[in-house]
This record gives C-alpha cells, sequence and structure tokens, in this order.
C-alpha cells in the first residue's frame, strides 16, 4: 500500500460501553471511523447491537499513552512477592458487608 | 396447498397497515443486499441492523394486518405468499440498491417520512398500532441520523461523492410524490383515526430533507408530474425480482422451517 493510501484510511478509535448505569465503561474493541460522530454511531451499530450497553465512549487510537511491552518485567514483575499489599490481612467486623 | 397464494381484505385499514408494513420489509430486503459488500465493515454492520429494524417493524405490521377482518393469515403468509399486485408498498423502495449515495439518500427519505409516520402513529385509534410505533419510532430516529448524516457527508465529500449524490437525487427525487398522494385507503384512516393521511406529512418531510440537502450543498429538484404507484400494487419492473428471491424458498418447500 502506497503512502497515500495509508494517510487517506480512516483513523482507528478505541471503543468503551458501559454495561450498566452506575458501572465503569469497558474497553470492547476498535474501529474505523472518519470522526468522531461517525465513531459513536458505529460504536452502537458494531458493539451494542445485542443489548451489550447503555452508553459508549470513543477515543483515538493514537491518543493513548501505552506501557511499553519492553519494560514488562521493570514495571510489573517487582509486585509478585508483595502480597501484604492486598488488604487480606486485616479482619473485618461481621456487620460490614458487600467488601 | 401451503404454497397457493394468498390474497387480502380490500379493507381500508388492511390496505393502510400493509403500506406501511411493505414499505418497510422491502426496503429491509434492498437494505439486505449490502450485507457482505458494504464500503466498510462498520457500515455492513450498520445497514444489516436497519434492515433487521426494518423488517422487525414490518412483521408486527403484517402480523397485525392479517389478523384483520377474519383474514387469519400469519406474518409468513403475507410476505411469502402474496403475488406483486397485493403488494404496497411505495415503488421508491423496490428499486434496486444502486450505489452507496443512492443508498443513503433512499434511506435519507425513507426514515424521515417513516419517523413522522410513526410520531403520528403513536396516536392512533387502534392501540395494537400505536404500540407498534412507539417502539418503531425510536429505531427510525437513528435511522434518520445516520442517513442524513451520510447525505451531508457525501454531499461534502469528494467531487467523485458529490456527483454520486447529485445522480441519486436525479434518479430518486421523483418518487418521494408518490409517499404522499393521498386516496380513499388514507381518507377512510384519517376519518378512523387509525392514522393521518400521509400527504399531511408532506410539509415537515419537505422542511428536514430541505435542512439535510442545504448542509449537503445540495438542491431538491423541481417537483415535476412524475407519480409512481407502488402503494396501490402497481409496481416497477424491479418488484418482480425481489419478489421472486424473497419468496423462492416458501414457493418451493411450501411450510417450510428451520
Amino acid at each position: 500500500m502506497s503512502e497515500q493510501n495509508v494517510k487517506a484510511e480512516w483513523p482507528l478509535w478505541e471503543v468503551f460501553v458501559r454495561t450498566k448505569s452506575g458501572l465503569d465503561h469497558k474497553h470492547c474493541g476498535s474501529l474505523h471511523a472518519a470522526d468522531a460522530k461517525m465513531a459513536i454511531q458505529m460504536a452502537r451499530d458494531v458493539y451494542t447491537r445485542r443489548q451489550e450497553g447503555n452508553s459508549v465512549w470513543v477515543v483515538r487510537s493514537d491518543h493513548i499513552v501505552a506501557s511499553d511491552p519492553g519494560d514488562k518485567d521493570m514495571y510489573f514483575d517487582p509486585m509478585e512477592d508483595k502480597v501484604y499489599r492486598h488488604p487480606t490481612f486485616y479482619k473485618l467486623p461481621g456487620s460490614v458487608d458487600h467488601m | 396447498m401451503a404454497s397457493a397464494s394468498v390474497t387480502v381484505s380490500p379493507a381500508p385499514a388492511v390496505q393502510y397497515l400493509l403500506r406501511v408494513g411493505d414499505t418497510a420489509l422491502i426496503l429491509g430486503q434492498r437494505l439486505g443486499e449490502w450485507t457482505g459488500h458494504a464500503p466498510v465493515l462498520e457500515e455492513d454492520i450498520a445497514l444489516a441492523n436497519m434492515a433487521l429494524d426494518l423488517v422487525g417493524q414490518a412483521r408486527a405490521l403484517l402480523t397485525y394486518a392479517g389478523s384483520l377482518e377474519d383474514q387469519d393469515l400469519d406474518e409468513d403468509q403475507l410476505a411469502f405468499l402474496r403475488e406483486e399486485r397485493d403488494f404496497h408498498n411505495v415503488t421508491l423502495v423496490e428499486l434496486p440498491r444502486g450505489d452507496f449515495a443512492a443508498t443513503v439518500l433512499r434511506n435519507a427519505m425513507l426514515a424521515t417520512f417513516f419517523r413522522l409516520l410513526w410520531q403520528r402513529l403513536r396516536d392512533s385509534s387502534d392501540a395494537e398500532v400505536a404500540g407498534i410505533a412507539e417502539k418503531a419510532i425510536k429505531e427510525a430516529r437513528y435511522h434518520q441520523q445516520h442517513a442524513c448524516d451520510w447525505v451531508v457527508r457525501l454531499g461534502q465529500g469528494t467531487e467523485e461523492s458529490r456527483r454520486r449524490m447529485v445522480a441519486a437525487i436525479d434518479q430518486l427525487w421523483r418518487y418521494s410524490a408518490e409517499l404522499f398522494s393521498d386516496d380513499a385507503v388514507d381518507e377512510q384512516a384519517a376519518a378512523s383515526g387509525l392514522g393521518p393521511r400521509w400527504s399531511e406529512l408532506r410539509p415537515q418531510w419537505e422542511t428536514e430533507m430541505n435542512t439535510v440537502l442545504q448542509h449537503a450543498g445540495l438542491e431538491a429538484p423541481a417537483p415535476g408530474k412524475f407519480l409512481s404507484a407502488g402503494k396501490r400494487g402497481q409496481h416497477s419492473e424491479h418488484m418482480g425480482y425481489i419478489l421472486a428471491e424473497m419468496q423462492y424458498l416458501q414457493r418451493t418447500y411450501p411450510g417450510g422451517e428451520w
């Protein structure tokens, strides 16, 4: 594909769908669209056709800053042996529900 | 034999409901032709979604129309065992799907019409029809937004997209006259409170369509004398081919289910 064709392609958008009021928007995929308005409509058509949600967010994929997969060891492995960071060692009073 | 054709009651209420239902059904069939062929995947899914909305609306209306006047015809019999003259869709929907510009223009014309019609049918004296309208109007609103957006995009897009939009208007606009040409069926519906005379929707339809065309930098042609008559059972040469495709299975394997 020539460079011009690549540029003429519609940009990629990431789609986030909220399944229920009160829950958070979850990433569910991506799509190509010419602009924000079209991206919202297409997100609705592509990702909510089986009643998956009641709200959608879209964001241009190139606006997302991601961590470098090469940094994975340095970033995330050190947490492996630090179970004490989980609050599971506390005893909860019986009257506290839903924690 | 189960594959023998069925005929429908000439009662005006039945005819009125079939005009709405058949127009939705045949447009749904035409939109379905884009499945696997739309310019981009996302649009492919969008067109199929809209086709399914329309088929859903048609099912509700056909089922109800078939239950009136002791006809005892179900939705499948009405969709698959009627002959061409007994279909009451407007001619506009039976025209070949054309290119993407023609598709979105036709969708814009009909979604705008349907939205206005459903809006009025919500107040129908017939509770069943009012209920169908209540659900359908949400779908029509989205169809209108989707299609009108595309008309504006293509009208203001490239030289080619604009050329195609102009060609689509040139080809399709004249068929809008049929939407608003009243007859005894409309009069009866207005008198009984079943639904509006379709001509009553014209001023608002023209206002909304002209706004869209204006945004698109396009213009509606001056009204001409051409008047199609699909809703009175007089169809174009394209109708027979759609029915052949739609009805082939039920005609060949009567009562077949899956």
